[in-house]
C-alpha cells in the first residue's frame, strides 16, 4: 500500500529547556491510501499532541523539537511538512489534511453563519471561485453528511451537538484533502450519535477514498471501525497492528489492559480488569519502558532501557510492531 | 423583534420613572428656589413679584402637587424646562442647548477616538502576545490610575502658559463671537485639544486593556484553532474570528461611555473652565440653581438611558446568540 503520511522520529516538548516535558518522543508513524488508522492510549498519553505536532498546529509553549512528516501529494514529490514555509503550510492545511477536533460544541465560532464558516474556507483556497458556487459545495456539502441545506444560514447555537458535528466533517471533507486527522470527534457526543457520525464518516471514506487518522481513548471503537490500531504510552508508540490482530491477541500489557477494561458485546464473557495505577507524570517518567510501575509483567530488565519499537518475536509476527521486553524486536522500525 | 420591543417597553419605563423622581426630589428638599432668589436680590422684589416668580417657576402654592406633576410632563413635551436663576431669565432649555454642543463635541469625539484606538491596539496587543505591543501595557495603566482632572491640572501646568499653543481654560478665544467661521473653529479646536488629550490618555488604556484580555480568552477558544487549521489568512483569523468576538463586550461598554459623554467629564470641564454642560452643572449647584439641576440631570438620564438602548441594539446585530426567535 502507498504511504500518504509519514510521521519520522517526531519528538514535541511543552516549554524549553531543562523544564521542558517531552509529550511526544520519537514517534514513527505511517498512514497508507484509503486506510483508517486508529491512535488510542489514555489521557495525557500524547495522542492530541502528536495529532496538533504533525499539522503544526501546537500552541506555545508546545514546540517540535525534532524529526520529519512527510506528506505524499496525489501530484507531485513527497514533501515535509514541518519545514513549508507559513504560506505553503497555509495552503497544505484542510486543503490537503483537514482536521475534526474534539469540542464539537466549540469548534463553530459562535458569530457566523453555518454558510459563512463553510464558504471561508473556500475563498481562502480556491479564491477563483465565484460566490454561487462556493454556496453550491457548501450546500453539497451538508447534503453529504445529512444535514438539510436550509440549515445553511443557521447559526450554530441552533443547531445540536451531533448537528454541528457532522457540520464539522462536512467542512473538513469540503476541500477534499487526502487526510482527515480525526481528534476524538465523537466524545461529547451521546453512544447512538457517535455510532451514526462514524458509520456515516466510514461510508464516506468509502466513497470519496480519503484516509483517516482516528484518536480515541474508546479501544472498542477503534477496534470497530479502524484498520490499523497504534496504542500510545507516555508519549511513544508502544504497540501498532491491525484491528483485528490487536483486538484477538495483544502483546503489549498495556494494550492488553486497555483491551480489557470494556466489555465485548458478542463472545464469551470475561472479567473487566482495568489498569492499576494512574498514566505517568510527562515531567518525571519512569526509568527505562514507562509502563513498567503498572506492568504486571515486568522483569528485570524493563526499569532500566527503554525497550525499543519493533517486529516481535513471534511465528506470525509480520505488519505490527510492538516495544516491549517481552517481545524483544528483531529489527527494529525507523 | 418582541424581545426589542420589551426593551424598548422597558425603557419607556425607567424614562418615566427617571422624569418623575426629578419632579419629586427638589420638592423635597427644603426651602424653595424662589427664597434663594429672594436672598440673591437682597430684597430688593416686591411681594408682586415675589408671587409672579413663585407662577413663573409652577411653585404657587395654589395648585395640587399633581397639577403640578401634570404641568411638569406638559412643559417636558414642550421642551420647556423652566427658567434658570443663574442665567435668569434664559430658560433652562437655552442654557442647556448651548452648553450641550460644547460637551458632545468634545466628549464624544474623544470617546470614539479613544475606543477605536484603544480597540486596535487592544486587539493588537491580544493577538501578538509577547510582543512589543506588552510594554505597551504598564505606560498605560500608568495614566489612567490616574485621576484625570489631576492629569488635566498637570497638563495646564507643563503645558499651558501665557506663551504656550495651549489655551489653559475656555472654550475658545474670548475676542471672538460664536459663529461657524475660519477664526472661531479653530480656536475652539485649539482650546479643546488639552482637555481632549487628557481623557484621551486617561481613558483608552481602559479599551487596551479589555480588548487585549478578551482578545487573549478568545484567542484559546476552539474555533481559532479550527480556524488556524482551515489555512485562513492570519488577518482574517486575527479580524473576524477573535477579535470580532471578542470585541462584544467592548462594544456595550463603548455604549455605555456614550451615555456618560453628557455628564461623565464633569471635572475636566472644571479644570479647564470648559464651556460644556458639566461646567454649567457646577455653576447650577453652586447657585442651588434647582430647574438648571433638573434640566441636565434630565437630560444626562435620558442620554444614559438611550445609550443602553443602543447597547442592546448593538449585541442584538452583533451576537447572533443573544436573538431570541419567536
Amino acid at each position: 500500500m502507498e504511504p500518504v503520511l509519514e510521521i519520522r522520529n517526531l519528538n514535541v516538548d511543552y516549554g524549553l529547556g531543562d523544564r521542558a516535558v517531552q509529550a511526544v518522543r520519537d514517534v514513527s508513524l505511517t498512514l497508507h491510501k484509503g486506510e483508517v488508522l486508529g491512535l488510542a492510549g489514555e489521557s495525557g498519553s500524547g495522542k492530541s499532541t502528536l495529532a496538533y505536532g504533525m499539522t503544526r498546529l501546537l500552541a506555545p509553549p508546545g514546540a517540535i523539537t525534532g524529526g520529519e512528516v512527510i506528506y505524499h501529494p496525489e501530484q507531485g514529490s513527497p514533501y515535509d511538512v514541518l519545514a513549508l514555509s507559513d504560506r505553503a503550510l497555509r495552503q497544505f492545511r484542510w486543503a490537503e489534511t483537514a482536521i475534526v477536533f474534539q469540542g464539537a460544541m466549540n469548534s463553530l465560532n459562535p458569530v457566523h453563519k453555518i454558510s459563512t464558516q463553510l464558504t471561508d474556507v473556500l475563498k481562502a483556497h480556491e479564491p477563483k471561485l465565484s460566490e454561487h458556487s462556493r454556496n453550491a459545495r457548501a450546500r453539497e456539502m451538508l447534503k453529504l453528511v445529512g444535514i438539510s441545506t436550509d440549515r445553511m444560514d443557521a447559526f450554530p447555537h441552533q443547531l445540536s451537538g451531533g448537528m454541528r458535528q457532522r457540520v464539522m466533517i462536512g467542512m473538513a471533507l469540503i476541500l477534499q484533502p487526502q487526510v482527515v486527522i480525526m481528534d476524538e470527534p465523537t466524545t461529547a457526543l451521546d453512544v447512538v450519535m457517535q455510532r451514526q457520525i462514524l458509520g456515516q464518516l466510514i461510508d464516506l471514506r468509502e466513497r470519496l477514498g480519503f484516509s483517516v487518522i482516528f484518536i480515541t481513548h474508546d479501544l472498542s471503537l477503534l477496534v470497530e471501525f479502524s484498520n490499523r490500531i497504534a496504542i500510545m504510552y507516555g508519549g511513544r508508540i508502544v504497540e501498532e497492528a491491525p484491528a483485528a490482530t490487536l483486538y484477538r491477541d495483544a502483546l503489549h500489557p498495556y494494550s492488553k489492559g486497555l483491551l480489557g477494561s470494556f466489555p465485548a458485546l458478542r463472545g464469551p464473557r470475561r472479567e473487566l480488569s482495568g489498569i492499576p495505577g494512574s498514566p505517568p507524570d510527562l515531567a518525571g517518567m519512569p526509568t527505562g519502558c514507562s509502563f513498567h510501575p503498572r506492568c504486571p509483567k515486568a522483569f528485570e530488565p524493563c526499569s532500566t532501557a527503554i525497550p525499543v519499537l519493533g517486529r516481535p518475536d513471534i511465528p506470525d509476527g509480520a505488519g505490527r510492531s510492538v516495544a516491549c521486553w517481552l517481545h524483544p524486536a528483531e529489527q527494529p522500525v525507523g | 423583534m418582541r424581545y426589542f420591543l420589551q426593551r424598548i417597553a422597558f425603557y419607556l419605563f425607567t424614562a418615566w420613572a427617571a422624569v418623575t423622581l426629578n419632579f419629586f426630589i427638589p420638592r423635597l428638599v427644603p426651602g424653595d428656589p424662589v427664597q434663594a432668589l429672594i436672598s440673591k436680590y437682597q430684597g430688593q422684589l416686591s411681594t408682586k413679584s415675589i408671587q409672579s416668580l413663585y407662577v413663573l417657576f409652577g411653585l404657587d402654592k395654589h395648585q395640587s402637587l399633581w397639577q403640578q406633576y401634570i404641568d411638569y410632563w406638559k412643559q417636558i413635551f414642550h421642551g420647556d424646562l423652566g427658567l434658570s436663576f443663574t442665567f435668569f431669565p434664559a430658560p433652562v432649555s437655552q442654557v442647556i442647548g448651548q452648553a450641550l454642543p460644547w460637551t458632545v463635541l468634545l466628549v464624544g469625539i474623544t470617546t470614539i477616538i479613544s475606543f477605536t484606538l484603544g480597540t486596535g491596539l487592544g486587539v493588537l496587543a491580544g493577538w501578538r502576545r509577547g510582543s512589543w505591543a506588552d510594554g505597551l501595557l504598564p505606560v498605560t495603566t500608568f495614566f489612567s490610575s490616574i485621576p484625570y482632572f489631576w492629569l488635566g491640572i498637570i497638563a495646564i501646568y507643563l503645558l499651558a502658559g501665557p506663551d504656550s499653543f495651549f489655551p489653559s481654560s475656555g472654550g475658545f478665544d474670548s475676542e471672538l463671537v460664536p459663529a461657524w467661521d475660519q477664526y472661531f473653529i479653530p480656536s475652539a479646536i485649539q482650546h479643546s485639544l488639552l482637555p481632549a488629550l487628557t481623557i484621551l490618555v486617561s481613558s483608552v488604556s481602559g479599551w487596551i486593556l479589555g480588548m487585549r484580555n478578551m482578545m487573549v480568552t478568545v484567542s484559546s477558544e476552539d474555533y481559532i484553532t479550527v480556524a488556524h487549521a482551515k489555512g485562513l489568512p492570519e488577518r482574517r483569523v486575527a479580524l473576524s474570528y477573535a477579535a470580532r468576538n471578542a470585541l462584544l463586550p467592548s462594544v456595550s461598554g463603548f455604549a455605555l461611555a456614550l451615555g456618560f459623554i453628557v455628564g461623565g467629564t464633569l471635572l475636566v470641564e472644571i479644570v479647564f473652565s470648559y464651556p460644556g454642560l458639566g461646567f454649567t452643572l457646577l455653576q447650577a449647584v453652586g447657585a442651588k440653581d434647582y430647574p438648571l439641576m433638573q434640566g441636565i440631570f434630565l437630560i444626562i438620564t435620558i442620554a444614559v438611558l438611550v445609550a443602553n438602548l443602543l447597547a442592546d441594539v448593538a449585541y442584538l446585530l452583533l451576537d447572533p446568540r443573544t436573538r431570541k426567535e419567536g
